[in-house]
C-alpha cells in the first residue's frame, strides 16, 4: 500500500523529474505556488551519487508554503511576505531532507493558515482533487491536493484548528495531526502558538507513521516539543472501545457524512472492536472557545510582520503609523485582518477576562471532559467534517459558516491531543468523506496503528 | 532656594522607584546571539529569533533564570515555584516580534526590602512589590528625515525590579539605587557597567501637603542611568511639583524624560496617550517551574552582599563613610575582607583607610587590581605601621607606591629609605646632637622646669635630623632619660 515505497530504490532524478511533470500538469488546480525545480534536481543528483542517503532518499515531497524553506520563496500565501526568501529551514524540513527526501515545491494556503478552503490565499484557491469547481479544504488545502493528486506521496501541513484533517477529508487522504508538541514547529510561520501542529498528508496511515517517525522528537529551537515518545507500532490493540460522539452525529451533519460513518463504525466492529454512542456536550462551546484563543494568538504572532525588516513595505509613506498601516494592509487579507481584529479586541485591557481568560477556563473544562472519556474509551470519533467540499465561493460571504466547517477538528486542537482524518468513502457525486479518529496525548502511535489496520480490514 | 525650603516645610515627597537591571549572561534571553553589545558594530549580534523572522521560537535562557534567583535572595524575596512569561504588544521599530516578552500576571521574583544606608548611618527600608524578567528592545537613532535601528541590544535579560511607594526623600531615593547597584554587582547579577545603561531607574514622584493621607498625583521619570540623576530628578519633580501646587495648578500623571544637560524633566506622554498592550500568556515558552531544592542550591552560590561586609566589619569600628565608600566596589570589599580574614583586624583597619583615601570614586580600577592580586603587599605595609617599622606618613607614601608598581612594601620602604630607626644607638645618637643643639637650649630647660608639652617639639627635632626615620616613641624615651 505505501506509495513512499514505489519511489525508493529508483534513480531520485527521475522521481524529482516525474513529480515535476505531475506538477505542471495539474497546474490548474493552483495547489502549488512555486516549483523548487532547481535546488530540487541538484539534491536528486547527490542523492544518486550516494551523497545522501537515508530512509526516504530520492523521494519527492511538497510543503505548506509557511514552512521555511530552501529553493523558492516563503510566502505564506500573502502579499507581505511574497518575496521572502527564508535563510534556514523548518526542522521538520530539516529532518526530512536528512533522510534523502525532496521537497520539490511549497503548496497553497489560505494566507498565513487563516481559512478552510484556501480561498484566503492571496494568490487565489485550490481546486478540489475530485472536483474543480469545489474547495480544496485548508487552511493546508495545497497539500492536501498534491498527495490526492498523486504528483507526490507525501506532503508536510500544519493544523491548528483543523487545516490537515479537514483539506484531507474533503481530498480522500489520510491527514495525521499528532499530539501537540510532538513536531519542532521552529520555522514554521507561527499562526496560534497553543494549538499549532506540524503533521503530514498520504494516500495511507503507513506512509504518515513513516513520516512521522522521520519528523518528530523533541527540538531545543522549539521548547513546546516533548521528550521523544513517537514511534509506530506494528498491530494495534485489540478489542478497543471507541466512542462516537453523537454531538457530532445530529441532523445539521451531511447525510452521506452520516452514512460514511456509521459505515466505518461497522467496520470497527466487525474488526472486534465496540463502539458506542458518547455524549461530549461542551463541543457546542468549542468553536467559541477557539474563534477568541486563535484569533488573539494570532494578532500577536503577526505582529511582527510591520515592514520594517523584510517583507512588503508600503510605499511613499510619509509617517511611521502610515507606514505600519499601509504596509500591513496591503499586505494581509481580508480575513487576516478579521482575525487580528477579534484578537486585539479580545486582549484589550476590560475585555481579557471576560473573552480570553474565560475561553481559557472553558478550554480547561473541554479537556477534563475529554480526559474523562479517555478514562472508558481509547479512542473517539465522528465525520471530520459535517459535509463534503463546498463550491468554490459558496461561503466566502459567511465567516460564520465557514467557521462551522472547524466545528469537529477544532476539539481535538483545543485539547493538543492526537487526531486524524482517514478516507471513509465518497459521496453519490463522488465527494471523498473523511472520519476522525482522536486519542488521548500522546497515544499517537496506538491512534494510528488502529486506523492502518482498519485500512487493510 | 528659600522657596525650595518653603516647599519642604508645606510638602512631603513620595517616590516609588522601577529599575530594570541587564542580567550578565553570556547570551540573550531567548537566542543563542552574544550578550554584550557593547562597542560592537549595529545588528551584528542578532539571532535570527531577536530578528523576529518568521517562524522564529523562543529558547529560555536557563542562566537568565538562575541570576533572577540569586536576584531574589539579594533582595530577600521570594522565588514565584511557577512564574510565566507574556506578551507585551506594541508597535515601534525597535521592537522586532510587535512585542515585549515579559512577565506581567506570575512574575518569578516575589515581595522582598532593600536596606539601603544613608550617609549619617542610618538606614532606609523600602519593600519591593515585585520583580520580573523581560527583554530589552533594541535602539533607534534618528537622522533628519529617517532612523536606523540597531537591535543588538534586542532581546538582551533584564530584570525589573518595582519597589512599594515607600521612600520619602530625594537622598534616600538615590541611597535605595546605589544600593541596589551594590546588591546587584555583588551577587554577580550584572555587570553593573552604568555608562551603557546596565542598570536604568524609572522614578516615580508625587507629592502631598504635610499630614495628607492620600497620595498626590505622580509623575515617572524614565530612564535616569546614575545615582545622582536620580536624586536630582526627585528635586526638579519636587519643585516642580510644589510650584505647580502652589499656583492653585494640578499634577498631570505622565511620564517625563531627563534632560542630563538641563538639568531638568520634559514631559514625554500623558495617561491619556497610554497604550492598551493587549497583555496575553506567550505559548511559545513553558512556565519556569522550580522546585525549592533548586532554589536553595542556586541560591547557596550567591557571594558575600553589602550586608555581609557591614555585620562582619563592625568590630573595625570604621566610619560609614569609609564602609559605604569600599562597598562602592565589590572587589575592594572583597580585597578587605580578604585582608581582614588573613591578617586581622589591624590590617584590615589600616588598608580599609588607606584606600577610602588614596581612591577616588570614579578610579577605583587600579586599587582592584593591585587588592585583588598582591593583597599581601598590603598586609606587609600594614603590619610594618603595627611594629614601627614605618611612620603612618611613609605608610601613605609607600601605599600610593603599591597601587600602581608591583614592588613589596618592604622593597619600596627601602628604595626610598622609609624605614623607621628603631636602634638604640643610632637614635640615641642623633637625640644627643639635638639636646646639644642650642636651638633647643630653651626647651630642654623648660623641660627641666616641667613643662611636659615641649617634648612634642624635642621629638620632632629628632624625626626631622633623621629625615622621619626614628621611632618617635624611641626617640621620646631616649631624651626623657638624658633631660632628668
Amino acid at each position: 500500500m505505501s506509495k513512499i515505497a514505489d519511489f525508493i530504490g529508483k534513480s531520485a532524478r527521475q522521481n524529482v523529474v516525474d513529480a515535476l511533470k505531475r506538477a505542471k500538469e495539474n497546474e490548474q488546480y493552483h495547489a502549488l505556488l512555486n516549483l523548487t525545480e532547481e535546488r530540487a534536481l541538484e539534491r536528486a543528483d547527490a542523492v544518486d551519487r550516494g551523497e545522501i542517503t537515508g530512509r526516504l532518499a530520492g523521494v519527492p515531497f511538497v510543503v505548506k508554503d509557511n514552512f521555511l524553506a530552501y529553493g523558492a520563496p516563503t510566502t505564506a500565501a500573502s502579499k507581505i511576505l511574497e518575496n521572502f526568501n527564508a535563510p534556514l529551514q523548518a526542522t521538520a524540513v530539516e529532518k526530512l531532507e536528512a533522510e534523502g527526501a525532496i521537497c520539490i515545491g511549497k503548496a497553497n494556503l489560505d494566507a498565513f493558515a487563516h481559512g478552510g478552503s484556501t480561498e484566503n490565499s492571496a494568490f487565489g484557491p485550490s481546486l478540489n482533487a475530485y472536483d474543480k469547481t469545489r474547495v480544496a479544504g485548508g487552511s493546508s488545502g495545497g497539500s492536501a491536493v498534491v498527495t490526492a493528486l498523486d504528483i507526490v506521496p507525501f506532503a508536510l501541513g500544519s493544523d491548528t484548528g483543523g487545516s490537515i484533517r479537514e483539506p484531507a477529508s474533503f481530498n480522500g487522504v489520510v491527514g495525521i495531526k499528532p499530539t501537540y508538541g510532538t513536531v519542532s514547529r521552529y520555522g514554521v510561520v507561527a499562526m496560534a502558538s497553543s494549538t499549532d501542529v506540524i503533521g503530514s498528508f498520504t494516500t495511507n496511515v503507513a506512509d504518515g507513521e513513516l513520516v512521522m517517525d522521520i519528523i518528530a522528537g523533541l527540538d531545543r529551537k522549539d521548547m513546546t516539543t516533548l521528550p521523544d515518545f513517537f514511534k509506530p507500532i506494528d498491530t494495534a490493540k485489540k478489542g478497543q472501545k471507541i466512542g462516537l460522539i453523537k454531538e457530532f452525529m445530529t441532523d445539521g451533519v451531511d447525510d452521506e457524512v452520516l452514512a460514511r460513518t456509521n459505515e466505518y463504525v461497522e467496520k470497527l466492529r466487525a474488526a472486534g472492536h465496540t463502539v458506542e454512542e458518547v455524549s461530549l456536550p461542551i463541543v457546542a462551546h468549542t468553536l467559541a472557545m477557539y474563534y477568541i484563543i486563535v484569533p488573539a494568538e494570532l494578532s500577536s504572532n503577526l505582529a511582527r510582520y510591520d515592514g520594517i525588516r523584510y517583507g512588503h513595505r508600503a510605499e511613499g509613506v510619509k509617517t511611521l503609523a502610515e507606514l505600519y498601516g499601509r504596509s500591513r494592509d496591503e499586505g494581509f487579507v481580508t480575513e487576516n485582518k478579521r482575525r487580528i481584529m477579534i484578537g486585539s479586541y479580545v486582549l484589550s485591557s476590560g475585555f481579557f477576562d471576560a473573552y480570553y481568560l474565560q475561553a481559557q477556563k472553558a478550554r480547561t473544562l473541554l479537556i477534563n471532559d475529554l480526559n474523562k472519556l479517555f478514562e472508558t474509551y481509547d479512542v473517539l470519533m465522528g465525520p471530520t467534517v459535517p459535509t463534503p467540499a463546498f463550491k468554490l465561493g459558496e461561503n466566502t460571504g459567511d465567516p460564520i459558516k465557514m467557521y462551522l466547517a472547524d466545528i469537529m477538528t477544532v476539539p481535538a486542537s483545543l485539547a493538543g491531543i492526537p487526531a486524524l482524518s482517514v478516507p471513509a468513502g465518497k459521496s453519490a457525486s463522488g465527494l471523498p468523506i473523511g472520519v476522525q479518529l482522536m486519542a488521548p496525548r500522546r497515544s499517537d502511535a496506538q491512534l494510528f496503528a488502529l486506523a492502518r489496520s482498519m485500512e487493510e480490514a | 532656594m528659600a522657596e525650595t525650603m518653603t516647599f519642604a516645610d508645606k510638602y512631603d515627597i513620595t517616590i516609588g522607584i522601577e529599575c530594570h537591571v541587564q542580567l550578565a549572561t553570556a547570551t540573550k534571553l531567548f537566542s543563542g546571539a552574544d550578550n554584550d553589545a557593547r562597542d560592537k558594530a549595529p545588528n551584528s549580534v542578532v539571532s535570527p529569533i531577536d530578528f523576529g523572522l518568521p517562524g522564529m521560537l523562543p529558547v529560555l535562557n536557563r542562566e537568565a533564570v538562575n541570576l533572577a534567583i540569586k536576584a531574589g535572595k539579594a533582595l530577600n524575596s521570594e522565588i514565584a515555584r511557577v512564574s510565566r512569561f507574556d506578551r507585551k504588544h506594541y508597535f515601534y521599530p525597535d521592537l522586532p516580534k510587535g512585542y515585549q516578552t515579559t512577565q506581567m500576571y506570575n512574575p518569578i521574583i516575589l515581595g522582598g526590602f532593600v536596606d539601603a544606608p544613608l550617609e549619617d548611618g542610618s538606614m532606609v527600608h523600602v519593600r519591593l512589590h515585585h520583580a520580573h524578567m523581560e527583554e530589552d528592545a533594541g535602539k533607534l537613532t534618528h537622522y533628519s528625515d529617517y532612523s536606523l535601528v540597531d537591535l543588538n541590544r534586542a532581546g538582551t535579560p533584564l530584570i525589573e525590579i518595582v519597589s512599594e511607594p515607600d521612600i520619602h526623600s530625594t537622598v534616600a531615593a538615590k541611597a535605595y539605587a546605589t544600593e541596589l547597584y551594590r546588591l546587584m554587582t555583588y551577587a554577580g547579577v550584572t555587570l553593573g557597567d552604568l555608562y551603557h545603561g546596565n542598570m536604568r531607574f524609572d522614578v516615580n514622584v508625587s507629592i502631598a501637603p504635610k499630614g495628607a493621607t492620600e497620595l498626590g498625583t505622580r509623575a515617572e521619570v524614565k530612564n535616569l542611568n546614575s545615582f545622582k540623576s536620580v536624586e536630582r530628578a526627585a528635586e526638579y519633580e519636587f519643585n516642580r511639583q510644589a510650584a505647580l501646587l502652589e499656583k492653585g495648578e494640578r499634577i498631570v500623571q505622565e511620564t517625563r524624560g531627563w534632560d542630563e544637560a538641563k538639568q531638568k524633566t520634559t514631559s514625554q506622554r500623558s495617561k491619556e496617550d497610554a497604550q492598551d498592550y493587549r497583555y496575553m500568556p506567550d505559548a511559545d515558552i513553558p512556565p519556569i517551574v522550580l522546585t525549592e531544592e533548586e532554589i536553595i542550591e542556586i541560591q547557596s552560590t550567591l557571594p558575600n552582599l553589602p550586608s555581609f561586609y557591614r555585620e562582619a566589619w563592625k568590630p573595625l569600628g570604621l566610619d560609614s563613610t569609609v564602609i559605604n565608600a569600599l562597598l562602592a566596589s565589590k572587589q575592594l570589599a572583597q580585597g578587605i575582607q580578604a585582608i581582614y580574614e588573613s591578617a586581622g583586624e589591624s590590617s584590615a583597619r589600616r588598608n580599609a583607610q588607606w584606600f577610602v583615601s588614596a581612591v577616588g570614586p570614579d578610579d577605583t580600577e587600579s586599587a582592584v587590581k593591585a587588592i585583588t592580586y598582591l593583597p599581601e603587599r598590603f598586609v606587609e605595609l600594614a603590619a610594618m605601621v603595627d611594629t614601627n617599622e614605618l611612620s603612618s606618613t611613609a605608610a601613605k607614601t609607600i601605599f600610593s607606591e603599591l597601587l600602581t608598581g608591583a614592588k613589596s612594601a618592604r622593597a619600596v620602604a627601602e628604595d626610598k629609605n622609609l624605614l623607621q630607626v628603631s636602634d638604640d644607638g643610632a637614635i640615641a645618637v642623633i637625640v644627643d646632637e639635638v639636646l646639644a643643639d642650642p636651638a633647643s637650649a630653651q626647651a630642654v630647660k623648660d623641660l627641666k622646669d616641667g613643662n611636659d608639652k615641649v617634648i612634642g617639639f624635642l621629638v620632632g627635632q629628632v624625626m626631622k635630623k633623621s629625615q622621619g626615620k626614628a621611632n618617635p616613641e624611641l626617640a621620646q624615651k631616649l631624651i626623657r632619660e638624658r633631660v632628668q
